[in-house]
């Protein structure tokens, strides 16, 4: 027992002294901000994803992948607004890994950037799972990953100060090509504002901000209740009275809730990538508002 | 297992923010980007930075036949093991969890049981946050980390009583006053030592031995994703306790004394599923941990009290298997098995004897959480730890105010 120990020790510190870091070691939260990493950061970063874009970020666990990245990151940039309360906690627990805890230059939080919306006047469970913050699900305006963006290239030229110059530059680039992209969307979008939808869960909200959809309904009775068949009902019944034109819900949320509705309200269920790796389409964050607004206005014709 | 909130530190990162943000305001341009800049800045009140408070309550409606006995056929009992469950309504458990940040270098948390009468410090630690080369100490009382189910609380549990090996040789979970170490290698594969100086007040050990330094641990856990919907961890442990006086009554109020080496070898596995790693809709989860101990001392028993040298090697395992079927719906299954060792001539007919007994146990479990905080759950088992089989039948609630915990893997 004792000589396993030590020659696993020994094995472990081999493994250390052959991977000598080369690029600065970002540790993404969500897929959406490993892609804005990789934007800013080229090939100074090696970026590793602690979550896909199949995951719903509110139900990961601290696996032991994950420590093991934590362990090793030099960056960790993440939501923030207590989105990752159930897991990053853990992983700065166990990760022994001072350098990225909150509070210092290697942690990262895109919500210190925007203005939350939602922020509850009522802090009760009753009301499901609020976050306390307000809604930490900001990325999906684009004008927020804008103020995020111009965030962390400051944040990785003072982590990595050696490769400052390159994250300006690419931030610049970054930031022009965003400004098209954007303007190209809201006039792609201008016909959704003001048309009412249904969604699944309250993760859509910075969306429907920047391009005025209206949200009528929710399919979970309460935050992070899943949709019971009775609630399901109801908002069927309500939908007579204020028809939605579409059922919107995220790639990893189960279809079967807005399916049922979308059929029996006679409107179309359209799910949407939500974040980076949500469809085949959202390679980067440019594809993610390219496909979806095309998903979209395909539904709302 | 370790709760904190996020707030407490999130409201840390914030507030240290500014100096960096300040810039950013400056440095903004672009007409997309009129929205004024704004932190989410929390109003500061002396209350803000009280810790993190979180409840635990949870009971049980249990039903058993009359043949079911607590005792475990072989072995010794382990005391007031919170893994056991009482016959009728009752009360399994209240805890109170007070955890935060101290400063930037520790963090600190108090679990408290609250019974009648009394309020039992089940942990009550501090954890260093700023050690370098993936360095953690643990300073105070804590669960030990060696096996999978012992830092687990029972409000954790996915079945309503604790694995029978757990309760045979860890009277349910094993912590006691000490200090930890853990070393995190920095490697793409998960891998953790650690070790552990304990007191050795609790079973197995007892009596605070060696000058109140009573116990020692070891163990090593690796773990790692396989693809994009599966993940495990494994690990093997070993604890050293000695025992002073480790005393017990049977039914009869004959009274027994073991003092002496309770050496206990654990190995451990977990297996978690979900698709796309998504536990939303479905997710599956195995795990079994096979413990083992050979004692070897003297046990003290009998009217006038005599002293029998007495050695066993003991055995147990369990596997189990939880299966979420649909949103916030499970089922589990669960066998455990132990193997008692022959004890001397002089203990045969006593409880420490299995007689050729092999207890063993097969429960199912079905439960339904609301929410994150909420669970019910209706379990059966079939249990043979006595010569006789017994049927139970629990019902159990555990719901969980407050702070939003984290569980580890």
């Amino acid at each position: 027992m004792k000589r396993a120990f030590l020659y696993l020790l020994a094995a472990s510190l081999l493994l250390f002294s052959i991977s000598a870091p080369a690029a600065l070691r970002v540790f993404a939260c969500e897929p959406e901000w490993g892609a804005l990493a990789a934007e800013l950061g080229g090939t100074a970063v090696s970026v590793y994803t602690a979550t896909t874009g199949m995951q719903d970020p509110h139900l990961v666990e601290a696996r032991p992948s994950l420590i093991a990245q934590m362990r090793k990151a030099d960056l960790v940039v993440c939501t923030g607004g207590d989105l990752e309360q159930g897991w990053l906690p853990l992983l700065f627990q166990q990760g022994g890994n001072s350098r990225v805890h909150p509070g210092g230059s290697g942690y990262f939080e895109a919500a210190a950037f925007v203005t939350l919306l939602e922020v509850p006047s009522r802090l009760d469970r009753a009301e499901g799972d609020v976050h306390a913050m307000g809604n930490p699900h900001l990325h999906l305006d684009p004008r927020n990953i804008a103020l995020v963006a111009a965030g962390l290239a400051k944040r990785l030229a003072q982590v990595d100060s050696a490769n400052a110059a390159q994250y300006q530059t690419r931030h610049d680039d970054f930031a022009k090509r965003w400004m098209q992209a954007m303007r190209r969307w809201e006039q792609q979008g201008a016909s959704l504002k003001g048309i009412p939808i249904v969604t699944q869960h309250k993760s859509w909200s910075y969306l429907n901000q920047w391009l005025g959809l209206r949200e009528i309904a929710t399919l979970e009775p309460k935050p992070g209740i899943p949709p019971s068949s009775a609630y399901l009902s109801q908002v069927l019944a309500e939908l007579k009275q204020k028809p939605a034109k579409m059922v919107i819900r995220a790639a990893y949320q189960d279809p079967r809730p807005a399916r049922w509705l979308a059929e029996r309200a006679g409107i179309p269920a359209v799910e949407l990538p939500f974040t980076v790796g949500g469809s085949g389409q959202a390679k980067d964050l440019f594809g993610l508002f390219d496909d979806t607004l095309a998903r979209l206005l395909k539904a709302g014709q | 297992m370790i709760k904190k909130q996020f707030a407490v530190i999130g409201m840390a990162a914030v507030l240290s923010q500014p100096v960096i943000a300040q810039e950013e305001t400056q440095q903004r341009a672009g007409d997309e980007m009129r929205r004024p800049w704004q932190t989410q800045r929390p109003i500061v009140t002396s209350n803000a930075f009280n810790p993190a408070v979180s409840l635990i309550l949870y009971g049980a409606y249990s039903r058993f036949t009359k043949s079911y006995q607590e005792d475990i056929h072989g072995f010794a009992p382990a005391g007031d093991a919170h893994g056991a469950t009482r016959e009728g309504l009752s009360l399994q458990g209240s805890e109170l969890i007070l955890s935060s940040n101290v400063d930037n270098k520790f963090y600190g948390s108090l679990i408290l049981r609250l019974e009648d009468g009394k309020a039992e410090v089940e942990e009550a630690f501090f954890q260093t946050l700023g050690l370098p080369q993936g360095l953690t100490v643990k300073g105070g009382r804590f669960l030990s980390g060696i096996g999978y189910l012992n830092e687990q609380h029972p409000h954790f549990w996915d079945f309503v009583d604790i694995a029978l090996p757990y309760r045979a040789m860890l009277g349910g979970n094993y912590g006691d006053d000490g200090v930890q170490l853990r070393w995190v290698a920095p490697t793409p594969l998960f891998v953790e030592f650690g070790a552990e100086a304990l007191r050795g007040e609790n079973f197995p050990a007892s009596g605070a031995a060696k000058r109140g330094v009573g116990a020692r641990s070891a163990f090593v856990n690796l773990g790692d994703d396989v693809g994009f919907s599966h993940s495990w961890r494994a690990g093997v442990a070993r604890l050293e306790a000695d025992a002073q006086g480790r005393a017990f009554e049977d039914h009869a109020h004959n009274e027994y004394s073991f003092t002496g080496k309770a050496p206990l070898n654990v190995a451990n596995f977990v297996w978690k599923w979900a698709p796309l790693r998504n536990p939303a809709v479905t997710n599956f989860k195995f795990q079994a941990e096979y413990l083992q101990r050979d004692e070897s001392g003297a046990y003290a028993f009998g009217l006038p009290v005599q002293d029998v040298r007495y050695g066993a090697k003991q055995s147990g395992w369990y596997a189990q298997a939880v299966y979420q079927f649909m949103p916030r719906w499970r089922v589990g299954a669960r066998y455990d098995e132990l193997k008692g060792g022959m004890p001397p001539i002089e203990l045969a007919g006593t409880i420490l004897d299995p007689e050729g007994h092999k207890p063993q146990r097969a429960s199912v479990m079905l439960d339904f959480s609301n929410s994150a905080f909420s669970r019910l759950r209706v379990q059966f088992s079939h249990n043979q730890t006595a010569p006789k089989d017994a049927n139970e039948i629990h019902l159990q609630y555990i719901m969980s105010l407050g702070a939003h915990g984290a569980h580890k893997f």
